[in-house]
């Protein structure tokens, strides 16, 4: 991938005709009503800059701050513009230039991007410690130093946001490798994740006994890096490539017969080693052959013909909306299969969601570099939500799941947020739990 | 620009609604058109006509040129600014104003999006028909001044037949009030009527009236596949010989088709010269009637397969051949140049056969689609701006289409306008008298030149 706008494949800034088809999907256009905050305008502002035309200036890097990065526009391009490469190439030229360097970012971004995401072992120490914290009473008395306004605000924001870790992490709760009873017909590779793994793992656990269930041979090797799509997304993209050979050494895609990831954000990322890794020749084909492995966990259930549970989870019917993940939307287009499983399950109503891809404000780490819009486009999806008179809210992206619960808790809504492999995988232990008769 | 009238416009409007920094003004160099670009001395966004108008007076008095602009989406260049120019843009004038069912109007500023329109009208049971193909995004001022087309053209016309009265700030600063909500009125001139395709030239235009009509109850969907385009350029004829209006009559070449379903994966035979896409709607009792015949006709003439849709669904999937042309040709090379010649129906088949024979003497690639029941045609032209011998011969065969497209008695622009784009053709086709008129009319509203200069002519 290349490493300055500069430098980028001129055709790929080309290849937008500024149609303004973009400018409607567009979360930040809608706000603004500028043409700077739209997609085309963005691609223009890059195109200035490839053209030596604009400097990079701060107005540049606040502009590409503000974007959520939702690919919506991808969706609704008709000529097919990569935006998601524009726009990650865009972020690493702003951090090269040094325009948003200051010494407390950059001692964050050393800690997350270049220590945390990229030693899953210490990643996980940290959140055993942040785990500690959140069961002793400590985090109620910084709670309460909170409402005394003795800390910081931003702090208090970003705690807020922090999800609860969960009590044993995927390597505690999935053996590295594990066979269906029945006939195996695919073998397949489990992404656990980083956000996932600390504060989702039940998740990676319902990922793996909804592919028992369908005759899979499911490895999850108990160390994981992470996928880079952190570092894609935050100009960075040395270390992402670096994250991407690891991942493609520890699971070489010949080996297995599908990839499969549960979080939509990192789907999005995982599918493109490809165009990441495309001038490296030692990995060049291997990346390619890796893309053409990777699955998002609905998409794949759908392709295999996901067996329907013959028994329900819930004791009476319950009305379920689903929330696209932008990155499983738009990014992976991967739009009707997370419905077509929960229609699969008996006793589940789907009723759709009045913008259902529209973003919820969650964006990686948005919610805290711009929280305004993030909390303006999180009201209007609880909107939705309520409006559509649904008991469950499905989705299947952490930062999405943790955006929206958090705005549920804070409203006092009763609607609970569930993924949909949850759903399906607590259908079919249902079907042998002893608890029902046959 | 120069200090003094930023202030003054800051004073009006405050900062907020007045943009300067280069961040702000780059991405309003250009509109949907291919190649034209340019960098605007600040984009303002009044709210009013009063404002707009407050707006013009400060521009004249500094002596700037002004370029109005809605969602910048227009395909000739009409809304590209002049380098320095101030850019009225009306996107905050959104509101729709009134709906009056008694007399079937609706009353709407300059920046309601145009899918807002009939959404809006259907609530009342009542219908909008123009849909130009950004519709989601365009404006009704845009509209207006681009006299804007669509897919029903055939049956309910352009945006020109649905507006019935405006309020237009002139060159000067000055606010009329043109049209009213009457079916029949001769009184002078039809002012209104010179503001609709004026491209922004004379007037800008504020506030619309607009006709609705009543909402279709039914409609059905065809789809057929032809061996020879002349066999589907017939079809249409008959079908209109056959005194059957239907709504829409759309249609792809072999090459668009190609295209289509290398993109959309929908079934479509890759080796057939021609589809048309057939809607009829209206009564239920009459558009069962029209399909039948129209099935009827395009199985006697030659259509391989004619497809009904049975439902909704099936309408949509049908028409996502038609729907996703531009899309599936726009992402085959870089630029993608759409051109936009109308010709008599009769000429259609003669004029296909000629885009396609040029493209092929040039050696490049060219699909052609458009609205066949009004001879427009769509042929879309995949090349790449850097190449500048490529675009030489693009050059080359846009000369010959436009030759041809005279010479069978057809206009360079259906729908898409002027513009800058098709300039260089205007005097061609109109004729000095013709011209020099259409000159004389913008001199006699514009005598500065401060309005939209060097769009249409120079």
């Amino acid at each position: 991938m290349a490493g300055s706008l500069k430098q980028l494949d001129y055709s790929i800034l080309q290849q937008c005709m500024h149609c303004g088809m973009c400018l409607p999907t567009c979360p930040t256009f809608d706000a603004t009503k500028r043409e700077r905050s739209s997609p085309r305008g963005r691609i223009a502002l890059m195109r200035a800059v490839a053209d030596g035309e604009m400097e990079i200036t701060r107005g540049f890097a606040d502009e590409m701050s503000y974007c959520l990065g939702c690919l919506a526009c991808q969706t609704a391009c008709p000529a097919g513009v990569d935006y998601a490469q524009l726009f990650e190439t865009a972020r690493a030229d702003i951090e090269k230039s040094g325009i948003n360097a200051s010494p407390l970012r950059g001692f964050w971004r050393f800690i997350t991007l270049r220590v945390l995401f990229m030693r899953p072992r210490l990643l996980r120490m940290a959140g055993r410690l942040l785990r500690l914290y959140q069961g002793s009473g400590l985090e109620s008395f910084t709670k309460r130093l909170h409402q005394m306004r003795i800390l910081p605000a931003e702090l208090g924001r970003l705690e807020a946001l922090s999800p609860r870790i969960s009590d044993r992490f995927s390597n505690e709760m999935i053996d590295p490798v594990e066979r269906p009873g029945n006939d195996i017909r695919f073998k397949v590779a489990l992404l656990t994740g980083c956000v996932q793994d600390l504060a989702f793992s039940e998740i990676n656990r319902d990922t793996a006994d909804v592919l028992l269930a369908n005759g899979c041979e499911v490895h999850t090797p108990p160390v994981q890096s992470c996928c880079g799509s952190l570092h894609s997304h935050n100009g960075e993209p040395i270390l992402a490539a670096e994250l991407a050979r690891r991942m493609i050494d520890q699971l070489p895609p010949d080996d297995y017969d599908a990839i499969i990831s549960n979080a939509g954000g990192c789907g999005s990322h995982l599918r493109h080693y490809g165009t990441l890794l495309e001038d490296d020749p030692a990995y060049a084909d291997k990346a390619r052959n890796w893309d053409s492995k990777l699955r998002d966990i609905h998409e794949w259930l759908v392709e295999i013909g996901c067996r329907a549970p013959f028994s329900s989870a819930n004791p009476d019917s319950m009305t379920v909306a689903y929330h696209e993940s932008c990155h499983l939307a738009h990014g992976q287009k991967v739009t009707q299969q997370p419905r077509q499983l929960l229609q699969l399950l008996p006793g589940v109503k789907l009723v759709e969601l009045k913008e259902s891809s529209w973003c919820c404000g969650s964006a990686g780490i948005y919610s805290i570099t711009q929280p305004e819009q993030s909390a303006a486009l999180l009201d209007r999806k609880l909107k939705h939500l309520q409006d559509s008179g649904a008991a469950v809210l499905a989705t299947s992206n952490p930062g999405c799941h943790l955006q929206i619960e958090s705005g549920l808790k804070a409203i006092g809504s009763p609607i609970e947020v569930i993924q949909p492999v949850t759903l399906l995988a607590r259908s079919y232990r249902q079907e042998t739990s002893p608890s029902i008769s046959p | 620009m120069r200090e003094s009238l930023v202030q003054a416009l800051i004073d009006l409007l405050g900062s907020e609604r007045v943009l300067t920094a280069i961040e702000d003004l780059i991405p309003y160099g250009f509109d949907g058109t291919a190649t034209f670009k340019a960098t605007p001395g600040a984009v303002v966004f009044p709210n009013t006509t009063e404002e707009v108008s407050a707006c013009v007076r400060l521009a004249n008095d500094a002596g700037i040129p002004i370029v109005t602009r809605g969602s910048g989406t227009g395909l000739s260049g009409g809304s590209v600014p002049t380098d320095h120019a101030l850019v009225i843009c009306l996107v905050q004038m959104d509101r729709i104003l009134s709906v009056d069912p008694r007399n079937l109007t609706l009353r709407a500023q300059a920046g309601v999006i145009t899918a807002k329109l009939d959404e809006t009208a259907a609530e009342h049971g009542l219908f909008y028909p123009p849909d130009p193909g950004s519709l989601r995004i365009s404006t009704i001022g845009g509209n207006v001044a681009e006299n804007s087309g669509g897919l029903r053209g055939l049956k309910y016309g352009v945006t020109r037949n649905y507006v019935m009265g405006m309020e237009v700030v002139l060159p000067d600063g000055r606010i009329v009030s043109l049209g009213n909500a009457c079916v029949k009125d001769v009184a002078g001139y039809s002012m209104k009527d010179l503001f609709v395709g004026s491209e922004g030239t004379l007037g800008i235009v504020t506030e619309v009236l607009l006709k609705l009509l009543p909402r279709p109850l039914a409609r059905r969907t065809l789809l057929a596949t032809f061996d020879r385009m002349e066999d589907a350029a017939e079809t249409v004829s008959s079908i209109i010989a056959a005194r059957i209006i239907p709504c829409t009559l759309e249609f792809l070449d072999r090459i668009t088709i190609g295209c289509v379903e290398d993109y959309a994966k929908i079934g479509l035979p890759t080796d057939c010269e021609a589809i048309l896409l057939m809607e009829t709607d209206g009564h239920p009792a009459a558009v069962e009637d029209e399909a039948t015949r129209m099935v009827e006709i395009a199985r006697t003439h030659g259509a391989r397969e004619v497809q009904i849709a049975q439902d909704e669904q099936e309408a949509l999937k049908l028409a996502s051949a038609r729907r996703s042309a531009f899309s599936a040709l726009a992402r085959v090379r870089p630029t993608t140049i759409l051109e936009d010649i109308t010709v008599p129906r009769s000429a259609l088949a003669e004029m296909v056969s000629f885009i396609a024979a040029t493209a092929t003497r040039h050696g490049l690639m060219v699909g052609t689609f458009g609205h066949m029941g009004d001879g427009n045609l769509h042929p879309t032209f995949l090349t790449d701006e850097r190449d500048e011998e490529e675009m030489q011969r693009v050059h080359l065969a846009l000369e010959a289409i436009v030759e041809k497209t005279l010479s069978l008695g057809g206009t360079i622009t259906g729908e898409h306008g002027v513009g800058l784009a098709k300039k260089p053709w205007l005097k061609q086709q109109l004729g000095d008298a013709s011209y020099e008129l259409m000159r004389t009319v913008k001199h006699a509203l514009d005598p500065h030149n401060r309005l939209n200069p060097g769009k249409i002519f120079d």
